[in-house]
Protein backbone atom coordinates (compact mmCIF):
# COMPACT_ATOMS: atom_id res chain seq x y z
CA UNK A 1 0.00 0.00 0.00
CA UNK A 2 1.20 3.69 -0.88
CA UNK A 3 0.81 5.89 1.97
CA UNK A 4 -0.50 9.53 0.74
CA UNK A 5 -0.74 12.70 2.42
CA UNK A 6 -3.10 15.02 0.84
CA UNK A 7 -3.40 18.28 1.31
CA UNK A 8 -7.44 18.89 2.39
CA UNK A 9 -9.53 22.35 3.11
CA UNK A 10 -8.31 25.65 1.77
CA UNK A 11 -5.59 28.20 3.23
CA UNK A 12 -5.18 27.25 6.70
CA UNK A 13 -6.47 23.14 5.81
CA UNK A 14 -3.95 20.48 6.75
CA UNK A 15 -3.00 16.91 5.14
CA UNK A 16 -4.77 14.33 5.49
CA UNK A 17 -3.47 10.63 5.44
CA UNK A 18 -4.71 7.60 3.01
CA UNK A 19 -3.36 4.18 2.02
CA UNK A 20 -3.79 3.40 -1.68
CA UNK A 21 -3.20 -0.01 -3.29
CA UNK A 22 -0.39 -0.04 -6.12
CA UNK A 23 -0.72 -0.98 -9.41
CA UNK A 24 1.95 -1.02 -11.93
CA UNK A 25 2.32 2.25 -14.49
CA UNK A 26 -0.08 4.36 -11.47
CA UNK A 27 0.23 7.50 -12.35
CA UNK A 28 -0.35 10.54 -9.27
CA UNK A 29 -4.18 11.10 -11.06
CA UNK A 30 -4.66 7.54 -10.47
CA UNK A 31 -4.03 7.79 -6.81
CA UNK A 32 -6.32 10.69 -6.49
CA UNK A 33 -8.61 9.42 -8.37
CA UNK A 34 -8.52 6.27 -6.50
CA UNK A 35 -9.09 8.27 -3.12
CA UNK A 36 -11.76 10.21 -4.35
CA UNK A 37 -13.98 7.15 -5.64
CA UNK A 38 -13.22 4.75 -2.94
CA UNK A 39 -11.76 6.56 0.40
CA UNK A 40 -13.28 9.65 0.20
CA UNK A 41 -15.78 11.46 -2.29
CA UNK A 42 -15.74 14.76 -0.84
CA UNK A 43 -11.95 15.02 -1.78
CA UNK A 44 -12.01 17.99 -4.64
CA UNK A 45 -9.60 17.97 -7.41
CA UNK A 46 -9.64 18.95 -11.40
CA UNK A 47 -8.76 17.23 -14.22
CA UNK A 48 -10.22 16.40 -17.78
CA UNK A 49 -8.49 14.74 -20.43
CA UNK A 50 -5.94 12.68 -18.68
CA UNK A 51 -3.37 12.21 -21.31
CA UNK A 52 -1.27 16.15 -20.79
CA UNK A 53 -3.37 18.16 -23.27
CA UNK A 54 -5.39 20.49 -21.28
CA UNK A 55 -2.88 21.20 -18.65
CA UNK A 56 -5.76 20.78 -15.21
CA UNK A 57 -4.27 18.80 -13.34
CA UNK A 58 -1.29 19.93 -12.21
CA UNK A 59 -0.37 19.96 -8.83
CA UNK A 60 2.55 19.75 -5.99
CA UNK A 61 3.57 16.36 -5.78
CA UNK A 62 6.22 16.05 -3.04
CA UNK A 63 7.12 19.83 -3.34
CA UNK A 64 7.78 19.80 -6.80
CA UNK A 65 4.62 21.32 -9.37
CA UNK A 66 3.53 18.73 -11.72
CA UNK A 67 1.11 17.69 -14.46
CA UNK A 68 -0.48 14.23 -12.18
CA UNK A 69 -1.86 12.49 -15.39
CA UNK A 70 1.79 12.41 -16.85
CA UNK A 71 3.69 11.42 -13.22
CA UNK A 72 4.31 8.06 -12.52
CA UNK A 73 4.11 6.99 -9.26
CA UNK A 74 7.66 5.24 -9.51
CA UNK A 75 9.15 8.08 -10.42
CA UNK A 76 8.36 10.69 -7.28
CA UNK A 77 7.25 7.90 -4.71
CA UNK A 78 10.38 8.51 -1.62
CA UNK A 79 9.65 5.95 0.92
CA UNK A 80 6.75 4.58 -0.38
CA UNK A 81 5.03 7.93 0.49
CA UNK A 82 3.72 10.92 -1.74
CA UNK A 83 2.35 14.20 -0.63
CA UNK A 84 0.17 16.07 -2.89
CA UNK A 85 -0.81 19.83 -2.19
CA UNK A 86 -2.33 22.10 -4.73
CA UNK A 87 -0.60 24.49 -6.71
CA UNK A 88 1.71 26.98 -4.72
CA UNK A 89 1.59 30.92 -5.46
CA UNK A 90 -2.51 30.85 -6.27
CA UNK A 91 -5.27 30.56 -3.80
CA UNK A 92 -6.36 27.58 -2.47
CA UNK A 93 -10.17 27.19 -3.14
CA UNK A 94 -10.53 23.97 -1.29
CA UNK A 95 -8.57 20.37 -1.08
CA UNK A 96 -6.21 20.25 -4.60
CA UNK A 97 -7.98 23.01 -6.46
CA UNK A 98 -5.62 25.90 -7.17
CA UNK A 99 -7.59 29.58 -8.05
CA UNK A 100 -6.32 29.85 -11.54
CA UNK A 101 -7.98 33.66 -12.07
CA UNK A 102 -4.92 35.48 -10.89
CA UNK A 103 -2.74 33.48 -13.23
CA UNK A 104 -5.40 34.13 -16.22
CA UNK A 105 -5.73 37.95 -15.31
CA UNK A 106 -1.93 38.14 -15.53
CA UNK A 107 -2.00 37.04 -19.15
CA UNK A 108 -4.57 40.16 -19.74
CA UNK A 109 -1.98 42.27 -17.91
CA UNK A 110 0.82 41.11 -20.46
CA UNK A 111 -1.46 41.69 -23.46
CA UNK A 112 -1.32 38.09 -23.42
CA UNK A 113 -3.67 38.12 -26.54
CA UNK A 114 -3.00 38.28 -30.39
CA UNK A 115 -3.93 42.32 -32.10
CA UNK A 116 -3.56 42.11 -35.61
CA UNK A 117 -2.76 45.19 -37.31
CA UNK A 118 -4.01 43.70 -41.30
CA UNK A 119 -7.25 44.09 -42.21
CA UNK A 120 -9.74 41.83 -44.38
CA UNK A 121 -8.85 43.78 -47.25
CA UNK A 122 -5.02 43.00 -46.53
CA UNK A 123 -3.64 40.58 -48.36
CA UNK A 124 -2.12 36.92 -46.54
CA UNK A 125 1.16 37.52 -44.42
CA UNK A 126 3.50 35.24 -45.35
CA UNK A 127 5.91 33.81 -42.66
CA UNK A 128 8.40 31.96 -43.68
CA UNK A 129 8.73 28.81 -41.24
CA UNK A 130 12.63 29.20 -41.22
CA UNK A 131 12.44 32.62 -40.37
CA UNK A 132 14.36 33.62 -36.89
CA UNK A 133 10.83 35.05 -35.79
CA UNK A 134 8.63 31.98 -36.67
CA UNK A 135 11.30 29.75 -35.19
CA UNK A 136 11.54 32.04 -31.54
CA UNK A 137 7.58 31.25 -31.73
CA UNK A 138 7.89 27.89 -32.51
CA UNK A 139 9.71 27.56 -28.96
CA UNK A 140 7.63 28.89 -27.13
CA UNK A 141 4.01 28.42 -28.42
CA UNK A 142 3.04 25.06 -27.26
CA UNK A 143 2.46 26.45 -23.73
CA UNK A 144 -0.88 25.40 -22.59
CA UNK A 145 -1.37 27.07 -19.47
CA UNK A 146 -0.87 24.80 -16.93
CA UNK A 147 0.17 27.08 -13.84
CA UNK A 148 2.97 23.84 -13.38
CA UNK A 149 6.27 27.72 -14.10
CA UNK A 150 4.13 29.99 -12.18
CA UNK A 151 3.71 27.64 -9.04
CA UNK A 152 7.33 26.54 -9.64
CA UNK A 153 8.93 30.71 -9.66
CA UNK A 154 10.31 31.98 -6.57
CA UNK A 155 9.95 35.56 -8.15
CA UNK A 156 6.04 35.35 -7.84
CA UNK A 157 5.97 34.06 -4.09
CA UNK A 158 8.15 36.87 -3.21
CA UNK A 159 6.29 39.45 -5.29
CA UNK A 160 2.86 38.81 -5.99
CA UNK A 161 2.56 41.38 -8.31
CA UNK A 162 5.32 39.71 -10.92
CA UNK A 163 3.47 38.50 -14.22
CA UNK A 164 5.11 35.12 -13.77
CA UNK A 165 6.70 32.82 -16.58
CA UNK A 166 4.05 31.77 -18.71
CA UNK A 167 2.05 35.22 -19.08
CA UNK A 168 5.63 36.80 -20.17
CA UNK A 169 6.35 33.67 -22.65
CA UNK A 170 2.77 34.43 -24.36
CA UNK A 171 4.07 38.03 -24.73
CA UNK A 172 7.27 36.97 -26.51
CA UNK A 173 5.91 34.99 -28.65
CA UNK A 174 3.45 37.45 -29.49
CA UNK A 175 6.08 40.06 -29.61
CA UNK A 176 7.81 37.89 -32.42
CA UNK A 177 4.60 37.33 -34.56
CA UNK A 178 5.24 39.68 -37.67
CA UNK A 179 0.85 40.10 -37.83
CA UNK A 180 1.10 41.91 -34.55
CA UNK A 181 0.75 45.08 -34.05
CA UNK A 182 0.22 46.06 -30.77
CA UNK A 183 4.44 45.33 -29.83
CA UNK A 184 5.12 48.61 -28.03
CA UNK A 185 1.76 48.31 -26.11
CA UNK A 186 2.83 44.87 -25.19
CA UNK A 187 6.53 46.32 -24.18
CA UNK A 188 5.60 48.67 -22.29
CA UNK A 189 2.83 46.11 -20.20
CA UNK A 190 5.77 43.60 -19.59
CA UNK A 191 8.52 45.85 -18.51
CA UNK A 192 9.37 46.96 -15.13
CA UNK A 193 9.99 45.54 -11.77
CA UNK A 194 6.35 43.18 -11.67
CA UNK A 195 7.25 42.46 -15.03
CA UNK A 196 10.25 40.85 -17.11
CA UNK A 197 12.80 42.92 -14.79
CA UNK A 198 12.23 41.08 -12.07
CA UNK A 199 12.58 37.64 -13.39
CA UNK A 200 16.55 36.91 -11.44
CA UNK A 201 17.05 33.79 -14.47
CA UNK A 202 16.57 30.65 -11.52
CA UNK A 203 15.11 28.74 -14.42
CA UNK A 204 12.21 26.97 -12.13
CA UNK A 205 9.85 27.67 -15.02
CA UNK A 206 12.52 25.98 -17.35
CA UNK A 207 13.07 23.03 -15.08
CA UNK A 208 9.73 22.22 -14.66
CA UNK A 209 8.23 23.00 -17.51
CA UNK A 210 6.32 19.94 -18.94
CA UNK A 211 6.11 21.13 -22.60
CA UNK A 212 9.52 22.04 -21.77
CA UNK A 213 9.21 25.16 -22.94
CA UNK A 214 11.95 27.75 -21.79
CA UNK A 215 9.82 30.76 -20.44
CA UNK A 216 13.85 32.11 -19.07
CA UNK A 217 14.96 32.41 -22.60
CA UNK A 218 11.39 34.26 -23.58
CA UNK A 219 11.74 37.03 -20.71
CA UNK A 220 15.60 37.32 -21.26
CA UNK A 221 14.18 38.10 -25.22
CA UNK A 222 11.63 40.57 -23.57
CA UNK A 223 14.33 42.45 -21.98
CA UNK A 224 16.34 42.44 -24.82
CA UNK A 225 13.26 44.24 -26.96
CA UNK A 226 12.28 46.30 -24.05
CA UNK A 227 16.21 48.02 -23.75
CA UNK A 228 16.55 47.90 -28.11
CA UNK A 229 13.01 49.85 -27.63
CA UNK A 230 14.35 52.06 -25.19
CA UNK A 231 17.54 53.17 -27.11
CA UNK A 232 15.05 53.22 -29.97
CA UNK A 233 13.05 55.77 -27.74
CA UNK A 234 9.54 53.87 -28.82
CA UNK A 235 8.89 53.32 -25.18
CA UNK B 1 8.35 53.66 -10.15
CA UNK B 2 7.07 53.37 -14.00
CA UNK B 3 8.09 50.77 -16.05
CA UNK B 4 10.16 53.69 -18.16
CA UNK B 5 12.03 54.20 -14.63
CA UNK B 6 12.61 50.45 -14.22
CA UNK B 7 14.10 49.87 -17.70
CA UNK B 8 16.31 52.66 -17.18
CA UNK B 9 17.33 51.39 -14.00
CA UNK B 10 17.32 47.81 -14.96
CA UNK B 11 19.96 49.42 -18.19
CA UNK B 12 21.82 51.36 -15.75
CA UNK B 13 22.53 48.19 -13.58
CA UNK B 14 23.67 45.98 -15.99
CA UNK B 15 25.92 49.07 -17.82
CA UNK B 16 27.43 49.19 -14.16
CA UNK B 17 28.07 45.67 -14.25
CA UNK B 18 30.23 45.44 -17.60
CA UNK B 19 31.83 48.35 -16.11
CA UNK B 20 32.93 46.75 -12.74
CA UNK B 21 33.60 43.16 -14.35
CA UNK B 22 36.75 45.35 -15.64
CA UNK B 23 37.43 47.60 -13.04
CA UNK B 24 37.57 44.30 -10.32
CA UNK B 25 39.74 42.53 -12.58
CA UNK B 26 42.66 45.57 -13.30
CA UNK B 27 41.98 46.12 -9.56
CA UNK B 28 42.87 42.09 -8.08
CA UNK B 29 46.06 41.80 -11.04
CA UNK B 30 46.72 45.31 -9.23
CA UNK B 31 46.69 43.53 -5.83
CA UNK B 32 48.62 40.39 -6.77
CA UNK B 33 51.13 42.64 -8.96
CA UNK B 34 52.06 45.02 -6.36
CA UNK B 35 51.97 42.64 -3.08
CA UNK B 36 54.84 40.35 -4.61
CA UNK B 37 57.87 41.21 -1.99
CA UNK B 38 55.54 42.61 0.57
CA UNK B 39 53.19 45.70 0.89
CA UNK B 40 53.67 48.91 2.10
CA UNK B 41 51.81 52.10 2.36
CA UNK B 42 54.99 54.06 0.88
CA UNK B 43 54.41 51.79 -1.91
CA UNK B 44 51.17 52.23 -2.44
CA UNK B 45 51.13 55.98 -2.00
CA UNK B 46 54.08 56.14 -4.42
CA UNK B 47 52.01 54.67 -7.29
CA UNK B 48 48.89 56.83 -6.71
CA UNK B 49 49.82 60.25 -5.56
CA UNK B 50 49.57 62.76 -8.53
CA UNK B 51 48.47 59.85 -10.60
CA UNK B 52 45.84 61.18 -12.58
CA UNK B 53 45.04 57.58 -14.32
CA UNK B 54 44.45 55.74 -11.09
CA UNK B 55 42.68 58.84 -9.75
CA UNK B 56 40.24 58.53 -13.39
CA UNK B 57 40.61 54.38 -12.89
CA UNK B 58 39.20 54.48 -9.18
CA UNK B 59 36.65 57.40 -9.75
CA UNK B 60 34.90 54.90 -12.25
CA UNK B 61 35.36 52.19 -9.79
CA UNK B 62 33.70 54.01 -7.06
CA UNK B 63 30.79 55.51 -9.45
CA UNK B 64 30.04 51.99 -10.79
CA UNK B 65 29.87 50.57 -7.55
CA UNK B 66 27.28 53.41 -5.81
CA UNK B 67 24.98 53.03 -9.51
CA UNK B 68 25.06 49.06 -9.04
CA UNK B 69 25.06 48.44 -5.35
CA UNK B 70 22.20 50.24 -4.95
CA UNK B 71 20.10 49.10 -7.51
CA UNK B 72 20.25 45.14 -6.57
CA UNK B 73 19.29 45.59 -3.29
CA UNK B 74 15.98 47.26 -4.24
CA UNK B 75 14.39 43.96 -5.51
CA UNK B 76 16.57 42.14 -2.19
CA UNK B 77 14.68 44.72 -0.07
CA UNK B 78 11.46 44.22 -1.70
CA UNK B 79 11.66 40.49 -2.16
CA UNK B 80 12.20 40.18 1.21
CA UNK B 81 10.73 42.49 3.00
CA UNK B 82 7.82 43.63 1.36
CA UNK B 83 9.52 47.00 1.43
CA UNK B 84 8.31 49.23 -1.40
CA UNK B 85 7.36 52.56 -2.98
CA UNK B 86 9.32 55.79 -2.39
CA UNK B 87 10.66 55.41 1.40
CA UNK B 88 12.44 52.64 0.31
CA UNK B 89 13.75 54.81 -3.45
CA UNK B 90 14.74 57.59 -1.04
CA UNK B 91 16.75 55.19 1.76
CA UNK B 92 18.69 53.58 -1.78
CA UNK B 93 19.44 56.89 -3.13
CA UNK B 94 21.11 57.67 0.35
CA UNK B 95 22.70 54.93 0.60
CA UNK B 96 24.18 55.27 -3.27
CA UNK B 97 25.43 58.93 -2.04
CA UNK B 98 27.54 57.57 1.11
CA UNK B 99 29.14 55.18 -0.87
CA UNK B 100 30.26 57.92 -3.39
CA UNK B 101 31.26 59.75 -0.72
CA UNK B 102 33.57 56.87 1.16
CA UNK B 103 34.61 55.67 -1.85
CA UNK B 104 35.81 58.95 -3.22
CA UNK B 105 37.28 60.29 0.36
CA UNK B 106 39.74 57.34 0.05
CA UNK B 107 40.13 57.71 -3.75
CA UNK B 108 41.62 61.72 -2.88
CA UNK B 109 43.20 60.63 -0.08
CA UNK B 110 45.76 58.25 -1.73
CA UNK B 111 45.68 60.40 -4.78
CA UNK B 112 46.70 63.89 -3.07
Amino acid sequence: MLRVRVWRGGADGALQAFEVPRYPSQTVLDVVTHIQRKLDPTLAYRYACRVGMCGSCAMTVNGVPRWTCRTHVDKVVQKNQLTIGPLRNLPVIRDLVADMRTFFDKWERAKGHFDGASTKADDFARVPPDSPERKTIDAGVECIGCGVCYAACDVVSWNPDYLGPAALNRAWTLVQDVRDGKTIERLQAVAGDAGCHACHTHTSCTERCPKHISPTAGIAGLKRAVAKATFEGKL
Amino acid sequence: MSYRSDTKLWLAQRASAGVLAVCVTVHLVTIVYAVRGGLTAAEIFARTRGSVGWLAFYTVFVLAVAVHAPIGLRPVLTEWLGWRGRSRDVVLFIFATALVWMGMRAVLTVFA
